[in-house]
């Protein structure tokens, strides 16, 4: 849909439409520089000394670029007592991030196939309850979590993360399968049935190898909500097993000693560039899991 | 003679396959069950659990010692949960009515035939990848009285700028929206973008043959025909305010004093450093009731429309 055919539809001038034109451009490219001047402060802050941040105009370029602060923000920056930098915890994540991601993502998809292709009475109300459980203020669970967890030896351990975010993440995987597995053609299910194909022999030979892109969107979104998830992080693993939003948050607020703001961006840059690079490197799929669980049902 | 099979043979044979036939018929609710069953427990068991919590004496540990509507009465008689409603109130209302605004904005902009719409549009989105730790953090700083935004400036020649809403009490909870909307706004966008690529061109080719503007043809077709997507870019919005934490902890700290308190940030603090659980408690069921009443009515309508 185009709405500028000014010229075509001759009411305005060729050349009042050009001005038109021009105040477009103008606009965006103003309004893209100030959605990636964050990011530019961040990025150049990080690779900047602390005499020159002090003295200094924060949008300038750094004089003299070194990433000494990445250093030591991922070897010996110091959060909390230790001062052994970000690199343990960027671990954890990855450690937690993993797991969570491959269990929910596989349960998800079973969940959509069994939902969609072998419905049974009552099917709607249990999707509608797995549906819900995706929206609820995780505030309202944390509590008997982390009771749950001190119970079962798990507080303070990737293992319990592993396991709150496949629960919580259950919701919207099965959502996005479901919604997936609903648009393929019930005939080519009911027809290798008739061949004798059981419950598993058609998941894995006809609906997985189709299933490509909803699995790179579910792996996509799990993955960043996973990495970026800081309520669980810091209600069930603080210290040692912090993933690494908590630890940046840590970082950046604690008090003591000089405030080093270079080793502060260079820690929140890798905080930020998994979900950066996941970003860059499959933006389409990225975007249409957000739109998939924005538009539901 | 060979037609018939011999009839011994035939019964434990059947008796078998309905063994295996129920096993494969109940296949399908065995995968299924153990989801549904985390969902029930650790969903709506523990906001029973919560629920119930919310009625007792709690302080540092649960005690199930029913303490009636004594945690609500304490909750409301709470300056600090005003504040924080008060805050939600603000937040939510600039959060959500500039996210829509400048998402809607940029949308009708980039569907004016951009040339560049392939470098812009991921120049808008890509905040929503960043964790919003990592947003309170760039915005900390970026809006740092002393070195920040404020120095830079004063460096271009503006001496009198002042720009300290960061510990300013009064303001501070702006400075919450200024980063909410760089984060959610391109999102935003992205969805009236989507839902600008599916009006039927007919329709505008039409009001542009009867002689429409383009502002009157944005006004009086466009938009009004993009009312579903202002209605989930609301609940989208409205869901994220509430359950927003992390941006306030990084930025912030619910702070200066509790100036940006907002409820998810109470209940935390009364649950885990103020010791009134019971309190946090029932400041987590109010957060519910609130996402139910926003969450509920818009499913069921999008459930049911697509039964239609």
């Amino acid at each position: 849909m185009s709405a500028t055919q000014e010229t075509a539809n001759g009411t305005v001038s060729a050349g009042s439409a050009r001005t038109a034109r021009y105040f477009i451009y103008a606009a965006l490219i103003v309004l893209a520089l100030v959605y990636l001047l964050p990011l530019y402060v961040m990025l150049t802050t990080s690779l900047k000394s602390l005499d020159e941040i002090r003295a200094g105009d924060m949008l300038a370029l750094p004089r003299e670029p070194s990433v000494a602060a990445w250093v030591r923000a991922w070897g010996e920056a110091c959060i909390g007592v230790s001062c052994v930098g970000i690199k343990g915890y960027f671990w954890n994540s990855i450690k937690m991030v993993v797991p969570a991601v491959v269990i929910s993502t596989l349960l998800g998809a079973l969940n959509g196939y069994v939902l969609t292709k072998w419905r049974f009475p009552g099917h709607k109300i249990v999707f509608g309850m797995m549906l819900f459980a995706c929206f609820i203020p995780f505030q309202a669970v944390l509590i008997p979590m982390a009771r749950l967890l001190g119970l079962m030896g798990l507080s303070n351990t990737t293992t319990g993360l592993v396991m709150v975010h496949v629960i919580y993440g259950l919701g919207f995987t099965t959502l996005f399968f479901r919604n997936y597995y609903e648009a393929f053609p019930d005939e080519l299910v009911k027809a290798a049935m008739i061949d004798g194909a059981g419950f598993f022999r058609i998941f894995w030979r006809i609906l997985l190898p189709t299933s490509g892109p909803i699995i790179v969107v579910t792996v996509i979104y799990q993955f960043t909500n996973i990495w970026n998830d800081f309520l669980f992080g810091v209600s069930f693993a603080g210290g040692e097993a912090s993933p690494m939003t908590v630890a940046l948050n840590n970082l950046v607020s604690s008090s003591t000693g000089v405030k080093e703001y270079n080793v502060d961006m260079a820690a929140a840059v890798f905080a930020a560039l998994p979900t950066l690079f996941v970003y860059i490197v499959a933006g389409r799929y990225f975007v249409r899991g957000l739109m998939a669980g924005a538009v539901k049902g | 003679m060979t037609t018939i099979e011999p009839v011994p043979a035939v019964v434990p044979q059947r008796q078998g396959r309905s063994v295996a036939d129920g096993l494969r018929n109940a296949l399908p609710k065995i995968v299924l069950a153990p989801s549904f069953a985390v969902i029930l427990v650790f969903v709506y068991g523990f906001i029973l659990w919560t629920v119930y919590l919310s009625f007792t004496t709690s302080r540092i540990l649960p005690v199930y010692k029913w303490g009636g509507f004594d945690a609500y009465y304490r909750l409301w008689s709470q300056p600090n949960w005003y504040v924080a409603m008060q805050n939600l109130a603000i937040f939510g209302i600039l959060y959500i009515g500039i996210c829509i605004a400048l998402g809607l904005f940029i949308a009708i902009l980039m569907d004016q035939r951009i040339r560049a719409e392939g470098v812009l549009r991921p120049i808008f989105l890509y905040p929503m990848a960043l964790s919003f730790v990592v947003t309170g953090t760039a915005w900390k700083w970026f809006l740092n009285p002393g070195l920040g935004l404020e120095n830079t400036m004063h460096h271009l020649g503006w001496e009198s700028f002042r720009f300290d809403w960061l510990v300013n009490p009064q303001m501070a909870i702006y400075t919450v929206v200024i980063a909410g909307v760089w984060q959610a706004s391109g999102f935003v966008m992205a969805m009236f973008l989507a839902g600008l690529r599916g009006i039927d061109g007919e329709i505008v080719k039409a009001a542009q043959i009867d002689g429409a503007s383009n502002v009157a043809i944005y006004r009086r077709i466009i938009i009004p025909l993009l009312r579903p997507v202002f209605l989930s870019a609301f609940i989208v919005l409205a869901h994220m305010a509430i359950k927003s934490y992390d941006l306030v902890i990084a930025l912030t700290g619910g702070g200066p004093g509790n100036a940006t308190e907002l409820p998810s940030t109470f209940m935390y603090s009364y649950t885990f450093t103020r010791n009134q659980m019971n309190v946090g408690s029932a400041s987590a069921v109010m957060m519910l009731m609130g996402i139910t009443a926003i969450i509920v009515p818009y499913l069921y309508s999008e459930l049911r429309e697509r039964k239609q």
